[in-house]
C-alpha cells in the first residue's frame, strides 16, 4: 500500500517540477527535436548528472542498489529508433504525455490510447522481436565504468564536463 | 511574473535528486512506458480477449501481465499528470488545447489530423520503447544516471530517430 503511496507522490512532485520548468507543451518538445530549443535536453543532461553523482554516492555507501536494464545492441538500437519516430510524430515521451494531458493538452489524450495499443501490438509481436532482434549484440547487465574497466568517479567527472560544456554551447547560441 | 519558468538546470538537479531520493525510500528508479504494455493486457482481460495467449504477458512471472497493475509505476504516472494538473492550475497555465501551435502553423488546425498522428506516434512509441526496454525515462534519465550501457544506446537512437523524423516533419517541400 505504501509503495502504490510512494509512487503517486513521485508522479505528483516529478509533474509538479516539470510543468513548471514548462517542458510539457508540443513546442518545447519538438522544439528540442528540432533542435530549436535546448530547455527539454538542458532539463535531462542536469537531471541525468546530479542523478548519477547522487546514485553513485549512495551506491558507494551501500545504501542503495543498482538496477541496470540489459543491453542489447538490437533491441535498443532498433527500438531506440523506432520511438524516436514515434517520439517525434506523438510529440511527447510516455512520461510527459501524462503531465501534458494533465496540463490540458488533449492531442495527448489520443497518444496515450495509441500508447496502449503499441503495448497490445508490441505483445502479438515479442516472439519475432525475442528471437531475431533482442538476441543481436546481447550483453546483459553492463556498466560503462564496467566495460571501460575505469573507476565510475571518472566516468561521472567526464560525463559532466561534457554536459558543462554542451550547456555553455546552447546558452551561448541561445537555444 | 507568476508564470516565470523554473529555470531547466535548477528543475534538472531537482528531479535528479527526486530520482536518488525514491530510489533510496523504496528502490524504485523512475520510468513509465512499462505502464502502457501492462495496460493494454488489463484491458484486453476486461474485454475478453486472451491475454495468456501472448508471452510478452506471462513471461518473467507475470511481469507485464494484468496482474500486476495497480503498481508502484502506475501511481507514479497518474502521478505526474496530477502535479502537473495542480500546477498549471496553481500558476494559471493550464488551458484546454487540441491542436498545439507549433502543429497548427504546418499542418492545420484539424484536431482529427493532429489527434490521428498523436495515435500513430503513440503506438510506433510504444512499441520501440518496449523493444528497447525503456523510454527517456527509463534508459535515458534512470539509466545513464546508473552509467547503463543499454541506457546510454537507447538514448542516442532515440535522438537520432527523432530529431530525423521531425526534421522530415517540418521541412518545407517547397522550397
Amino acid at each position: 500500500m505504501s509503495l502504490l503511496l510512494y509512487g503517486l507522490i513521485t508522479g505528483i512532485l516529478f509533474g509538479l517540477i516539470m510543468q513548471r520548468s514548462g517542458i510539457l507543451t508540443y513546442e518545447k518538445q519538438v522544439g528540442a527535436l528540432r533542435l530549436i530549443d535546448m530547455t527539454v535536453f538542458k532539463v535531462m543532461l542536469s537531471a541525468i548528472i546530479v542523478g548519477a553523482i547522487g546514485i553513485y554516492f549512495f551506491k558507494d555507501l551501500g545504501v542503495i542498489k543498482l538496477s541496470l536494464k540489459g543491453t542489447s545492441i538490437g533491441a535498443q538500437v532498433t527500438g531506440g529508433l523506432i520511438f524516436g519516430v514515434g517520439w517525434a510524430l506523438l510529440g511527447y515521451c510516455p512520461g510527459i504525455a501524462a503531465g501534458a494531458l494533465g496540463e490540458g493538452h488533449v492531442d495527448v489524450f489520443w497518444g496515450i490510447l495509441g500508447m496502449l495499443f503499441g503495448g497490445a501490438v508490441y505483445a502479438i509481436i515479442y516472439p519475432f522481436m525475442k528471437k531475431y532482434i533482442i538476441s543481436i549484440g546481447a550483453f546483459g547487465k553492463i556498466s560503462l565504468p564496467q566495460i571501460l574497466g575505469i573507476n565510475h568517479w571518472i566516468v561521472i567527472v567526464v560525463f559532466s564536463i561534457l554536459a558543462v560544456i554542451l550547456f555553455r554551447f546552447f546558452e551561448k547560441k541561445g537555444l | 511574473m507568476k508564470n516565470k519558468t523554473l529555470n531547466p538546470y535548477v528543475a534538472g538537479a531537482l528531479i535528479g535528486i527526486l530520482l536518488v531520493l525514491s530510489v533510496i525510500i523504496t528502490g524504485k528508479y523512475l520510468g513509465a512506458s512499462t505502464t502502457f504494455a501492462r495496460g493494454a493486457s488489463v484491458i484486453e482481460k476486461a474485454v475478453g480477449i486472451d491475454y495468456s495467449k501472448f508471452d510478452y504477458f506471462t513471461t518473467k512471472k507475470g511481469k507485464y501481465g494484468p496482474g500486476s497493475l495497480p503498481n508502484w509505476q502506475l501511481m507514479y504516472v497518474i502521478g505526474i499528470a496530477v502535479g502537473a494538473f495542480i500546477a498549471s492550475k496553481l500558476s494559471g497555465t493550464f488551458k484546454v488545447k487540441a491542436v498545439p501551435a507549433m502543429w497548427k502553423n504546418k499542418f492545420g488546425s484539424s484536431s482529427l489530423k493532429r489527434g490521428s498522428v498523436a495515435f500513430i506516434g503513440g503506438t510506433i512509441g510504444l512499441i520501440g520503447a518496449r523493444l528497447a526496454g525503456g523510454c527517456p525515462t527509463g534508459h535515458g534519465l534512470s539509466g545513464i544516471s546508473q552509467l547503463a550501457v543499454s541506457g546510454v544506446i537507447a538514448l542516442v537512437f532515440f535522438a537520432i530517430g527523432a530529431v530525423i523524423t521531425a526534421r522530415m516533419l517540418y521541412t518545407d517541400r517547397r522550397n
